[in-house]
């Protein structure tokens, strides 16, 4: 019996990392609560790993973002493979020059006319669309690329918290939601005050925002 | 493409970049992993998350690099990792930084342990979808994965922070 509540134990240890990201089974994730209400020593390395995750979070979000380089290669690359396949298949420049000669002179003059003003509005489309690009940037997905003023939080809400409870939650912080979720991962940017604050006073805000059940997980996050 | 090239390629980058510690390397492999994306696209059955199907490939890329680059270089780049820990933490102590020595240590981490706290802690991945991207079983992922915190801690307390664990 001693025997199996140890291999119990280790096995619910293994499980604290995942516990911890949100990531069980909801069965495991109640398996673990219980180990937790009893278990002192296993509540203390859990808060280990919590600080770990924090840093693992703050460390991979400090890495930036790519440059536009990497699109680019990316979409040259792209650009260059349909003209591969079509060369592959048949002869495209063929086939449209005998499609086009099999039409009647008037109706080639319409179809040129629908063509060119189809052109037109496709160019001003993309126009807009490259000049929004360019206003945003495509470094938008770089945490803190910017100074922002304020301060700021990251934060993962609770699987169950619905709409209603993270309202209250941020009506009852005075915070609003910046960006987020990211891609992949519930992680919410929050406002948190409208001047920067010192890293005291902004522990003890997240320390705050922790205790509630709404919050799964929260750390500072820099501007 | 588009749509699905904003949506994860910061990530799919910082993955990269953990594995291959180098931006320019780290960008290259992001635009090799998408163009296998839209020339594989078909292959992709819908069984995993797209963003697991996305780190499977980067993590194969990036060790297949790390595989083509020189020894010496390897060597070089850890030795700058780990000669990094041991200066800096001191600083930082006396700052009582614990978070960034804590940082500074999961940079020392070998690969194999670097990857696997970051699929688990930033990328949000189930123990099932590490087994996927990582290619080991699931009783490994959780026994490298207690490994990785191991280690972690043993570096923690060379640079003299106790946390009584292991």
């Amino acid at each position: 019996m001693n025997t199996q509540n140890k291999e119990m134990q280790e096995d619910i240890e293994l499980l604290l990392p995942w516990h911890a990201a949100g990531t069980l089974s909801r069965r495991d994730a109640e398996r673990v609560e219980r180990a937790l209400a009893n278990d002192n020593e296993l509540a203390s390395r859990y808060e280990a790993v919590r600080e770990e995750l924090g840093e693992a979070i703050r460390l991979n979000e400090s890495l930036g973002a790519p440059s536009a380089r990497a699109m680019e290669n990316l979409f040259a690359k792209i650009d260059a493979e349909p003209a591969r396949a079509l060369r592959a298949s048949f002869n495209a420049v063929a086939w449209f020059t005998g499609f086009v000669a099999s039409f009647q002179p008037r109706t080639l003059a319409y179809a040129a006319g629908a063509a060119a003003v189809a052109i037109m509005l496709q160019a001003g489309l993309l126009a807009g669309v490259v000049l929004q690009d360019r206003q945003t940037g495509p470094q938008l997905a770089s945490v803190g690329s910017q100074a922002e003023p304020g301060a700021f939080v990251l934060i993962r809400f609770n699987p169950q918290a619905n709409a209603a409870d993270i309202g209250a939650f941020l009506t009852e912080h005075k915070a609003s939601i910046v960006s987020g979720p990211s891609a992949g991962s519930g992680l919410f940017r929050l406002k948190v005050a409208d001047k920067a604050v010192p890293p005291a006073e902004l522990g003890a805000i997240v320390k705050r925002m922790q205790s509630n059940p709404v919050v799964g997980f929260t750390v500072p996050s820099a501007n | 493409m588009q749509v699905l090239f904003a949506r994860h390629h910061v990530r799919v980058y910082r993955f990269a970049l953990r594995l291959v510690r180098n931006e320019a390397t780290a960008e290259d492999l992001i635009s090799e992993v998408f163009l296998d994306v839209w020339r594989q696209a078909g292959k992709f059955e819908g069984r995993a998350a797209v963003s697991t199907w996305l780190l499977a490939i980067t993590r194969f890329k990036a060790l297949s690099t790390l595989r083509r680059k020189p020894e010496q270089e390897l060597d070089e780049k850890t030795a700058e990792a780990i000669e990094d820990t041991s200066d800096n933490p001191e600083v930082a102590l006396e700052k009582k930084e614990k978070g960034a020595v804590l940082r500074k240590c999961m940079e020392a981490l070998s690969t194999e342990h670097r990857e696997i706290i970051d699929l688990v802690y930033y990328h949000e991945k189930s123990v099932e979808e590490v087994a996927e991207i990582v290619g080991i079983p699931e009783a490994t992922v959780k026994t490298r994965m207690f490994y990785a915190r191991k280690k972690l801690a043993e570096i923690l307390k060379a640079q003299g922070i106790e946390r009584g664990w292991p």
